[in-house]
Order: C-alpha cells, then structure tokens, then sequence
C-alpha cells in the first residue's frame, strides 16, 4: 500500500467535528505543513488534543486553527500562548477542557494501549476532583483520568520509510509515539521519505504498523531556515562569535 | 537590584551541586544565570530533555532542541532527550530534586494558585500541578504584595489551586519562609526589610524564626 499522500489529501482526512491530536511544543517540531493544510481546507468543529496552544511570540501551530475558527474545543495544559485559543476561551466561543501536562499524556498513552485509566496524584485537592473521581490506594489519595482516543493524528518525525516506520530527533519525540497509537488515522509530516530498509531498526521511534499515511513537510534546510528566521525574529539565539 | 532580581539570586542559593532542577517561566527560568561558580545543576525541560545549555546561534541551531518555552538550546555533554511520557515520569517519579514556579497567590497551607484567575486569566497549567506534585522540594516565587499593595502571601487562597499541601518554601522580594504547625516560618527577610515590614504585608500567620536572618543574595 503506498502511504505517501500530498497534503491536500491528507487534510481532507479530518472531517468536521472530529478530534485531531497534534504533536509538538508551542509550534516548535509540530506538523505546521499539515496544519497549514487543514486551515486551507477550513474544516471546522473540531477537537484538538495538544499539550500546549502556539508559539509564545506569535500566532502559530494550532493557535492558526483557532484564528480560523475551526476549532470547538481545545483538550491540553496550556492556552496562554494562543491570543486566538485564549480570546474565544474567555468569550465563550471554545470550550476548553484544562488537563496537566504529564497527565495528558498518559491518558493519550492509555487511551492507545488498551488501559482502563490512569490514577495520579496530580490535581488532588485542586478543580479536577470536580472531573475527576478520588481514589485512595495503599493510603494515598489520587485521581482518576479516563483515557483518550482521536479520529486523526498528525504526527511530525524527521523521517519516515514508506512503510511508515519512523525516525524522531531530539525534542521532536513529545507525544510522537502516544498519539500514534492513539489515534484511528494517523499522519507523519516529515522532512525526508526513504526507501523501506533505509532506517536502522534501532533508530525507529514510532513503528510503521501504527502510521496510516505519510506527507513530506519542510525538509531540513527549510526548517533550519524556518525556524532560524522565527527564533532570530524575536532575538532567541546567539549572536555569532566575531 | 529590583525585586525580581532579589527573588532570582535567592533562588539559585537552594540549588546544589548534583541537583536535577526544574525551572518555570519567568523569574525561576531567570536564577539559572545566578547559580554560584562550582555548582553544577541539571536542568531539565519538560517538553523532554535534561541538561541543556545556552541557546545556539543561527549557524549552531537544531529545529529538534528547543526548551519547555518554545526556545532553542544546545546540548552540554552528557545531555539526554526523551519523550514527555519520560520526561513526566522523571517528573512525577521524584527524580526531580527541585522545582521552582511562580505563584499567583500561596499560603500559610504550602497551597500555590498559579494557572487560572477564573473569567480574567487563563493560560493553564501546563507542567505545573504534575510538577507539585513529583519533585523532591517545591518553591514557590512570588512578588510579595500585587500592585495595589495587597499581600499575596496569604492564609487562605483565593484562586483556583495548583495543589495542596505542596510547597516547602516561599520566596519572595522580602522575605523567605518556610512551614511550622500550619503556619509561614520566617527564616529570612531582603537586605534592608525589617521582620515588621514583612509581618505588616503578610496576610497569612507567620511564625518568627529565633534565627530569622538576612538574605545572602
């Protein structure tokens, strides 16, 4: 089965109302051509599952969703960072479901693999336990979190072979491989498409059973450029030694 | 030195060598340029690496490392990236040793209020309450009084909690405290603030420490 799609096709996989998780922190190794996609499409109603909202400097990532309208209600940790997401927040016109971080990720994680719930000790004592039932184990109080699943996932990893099997860098790895797992659909955004055999086994992050379809993004001279030109923007990197 | 400098300098004073510590945006982020010489700390960034350094230049970047605020960085020898499954288990597990975040309101409790102000404000909570929650040692800075004067250390939170019980010190423009029978320990007030003037502007019940001393910032 050939995986490689163009991302036109790959946006008109999200249908309206469905949920779409994303990977990524504040827009920074997200799928960005994927998203671009989907505003282009203008598919709306959805519910985007992300950890955090857009890049702090400006509208970005999934904030450019919520610019657009297209977003119903946002499950994650953090809104700050999206004047968008924030605004409509405040205005009633997105709902927004405020889950802590590493909590987020495991109930994705459950939701992928077959789990009942997660129970943590996180937001005991706080506005979760209005969502979340208490439970006491061996004396210790903790919550529990159901899990989450997704209609589509967009997946960012730096490679991919065309059976899917995929190579992640650095701090790109995030909820990489949880969404994956988690999702009925899922698309890798990535930056070089190679011939099955091409990525050691060993290198593979996500493998390629779990990735449906495949779509080139920016390839690494363009997202050095791109994200050279965003962070230099706003003064984040070094000047050069002299 | 302004009152964010204040509470940055004496921040970097709780950090030891060895420790694995976990900065949160603003003012925690800032005491890293003030650790002391000879004190080497891990710093780890919940998106998902552990000992980072300064960011790179244009030539130097990696689109693949950037930090928990959306910022690039290098590597240090050493250094290691995971996923944020990981980089939460390291986190709620208690590999953390210290974590610092700043606060909205804390109390005489150890409770923190910093993710929502409820129909003004609402950023989320981000890493924070998973944060509370796991690390070794938990302190909250904050601006002693808002700009109106009022304190913000206080008995009782006003606003949404982050968590209960979490914090085991305070640090503040004015003042550090500590816990004793459900009450703020004073153990040290800023050069140059007198032991009345921290109690004047503190709403909470504050114990003094038979040894309260200055600040060494």
């Amino acid at each position: 089965m050939n995986k490689v799609v163009s991302l036109k096709e790959a946006a008109a996989l999200v249908k309206k109302g469905d949920s779409l998780m994303t990977t990524g922190f504040l827009g920074i190794s997200a799928p960005i051509k994927l998203i671009e996609a989907l505003v282009e499409a203008g598919t709306d109603e959805l519910t985007v599952i992300q950890a955090v909202t857009a890049f702090p400097m400006e509208e970005h990532d999934i904030g450019l969703l919520a610019q657009n309208k297209q977003i119903k209600k946002f499950i994650g940790a953090h809104a700050g960072t999206s004047k968008a997401v924030s605004k409509q927040f405040l205005s009633g016109e997105l709902e927004v479901d405020f889950i802590p971080m590493g909590t987020l990720v495991e109930m994705i994680h459950a939701g992928g693999a077959g789990l009942g719930a997660v129970l943590t000790p996180t937001g005991v004592g706080t506005l979760q336990e209005e969502k979340h039932e208490k439970v006491v184990r061996n004396g210790k109080e903790y919550l529990v979190y159901d899990p989450i699943t997704a209609d589509v996932a967009f997946i960012k990893a730096n490679k991919a072979d065309k059976s899917g099997n995929l190579y992640v860098y650095g701090t790109a790895k995030t909820t990489t491989l949880q969404m994956a797992l988690a999702a009925k659909t899922v698309i890798a955004e990535v930056d070089e498409i190679v011939e099955v055999g091409e990525i050691e086994p060993t290198d593979v992050w996500v493998p390629g059973m779990l990735v449906d379809y495949i779509v080139q993004g920016l390839n690494p001279a363009e997202r050095d450029e791109y994200y050279g030109e965003l962070w230099a923007k706003y003064n984040l990197l070094q000047k050069e030694a002299e | 030195m302004n009152a964010k400098e204040i509470i940055a300098r004496r921040i970097a004073k709780e950090f030891h060598d060895g420790d694995v510590v976990n900065l949160g945006f603003g003012i925690p982020n800032f005491s890293a340029a003030f650790i002391p010489e000879g004190v080497n700390v891990t710093l780890q960034a919940e998106n998902g690496a552990l000992k980072f350094g300064a960011p790179p230049t244009r030539k130097t970047l990696n689109p693949d490392y950037s930090n928990s605020g959306g910022m690039p960085l290098t590597m240090q020898p050493g250094a290691s990236t995971f996923d944020m499954q990981t980089s939460f288990a390291i986190i709620r597990g208690g590999h953390v040793d210290v974590t610092v975040l700043g606060a909205l309101e804390v109390d005489q409790h150890g409770n923190i209020a910093n993710w929502i102000i409820p129909n003004v404000l609402s950023p989320g909570m981000g890493g924070a309450m998973d944060l509370l929650v796991g690390a070794n040692r938990v302190i909250a800075s904050i601006q002693h009084v808002d700009k109106h004067g009022n304190s913000k250390v206080l008995d009782q939170c006003t606003l949404p909690l982050s968590a209960a019980h979490a914090l085991d010190m305070i640090i503040t423009d004015l003042a550090v405290f500590e816990f004793q029978d459900d009450k703020l320990l004073l153990v040290e007030v800023a050069p140059g603030v007198t032991v009345e003037h921290v109690l004047e502007n503190t709403k909470g019940e504050v114990i003094v420490s038979e040894n309260v001393k200055e600040m060494d910032i």
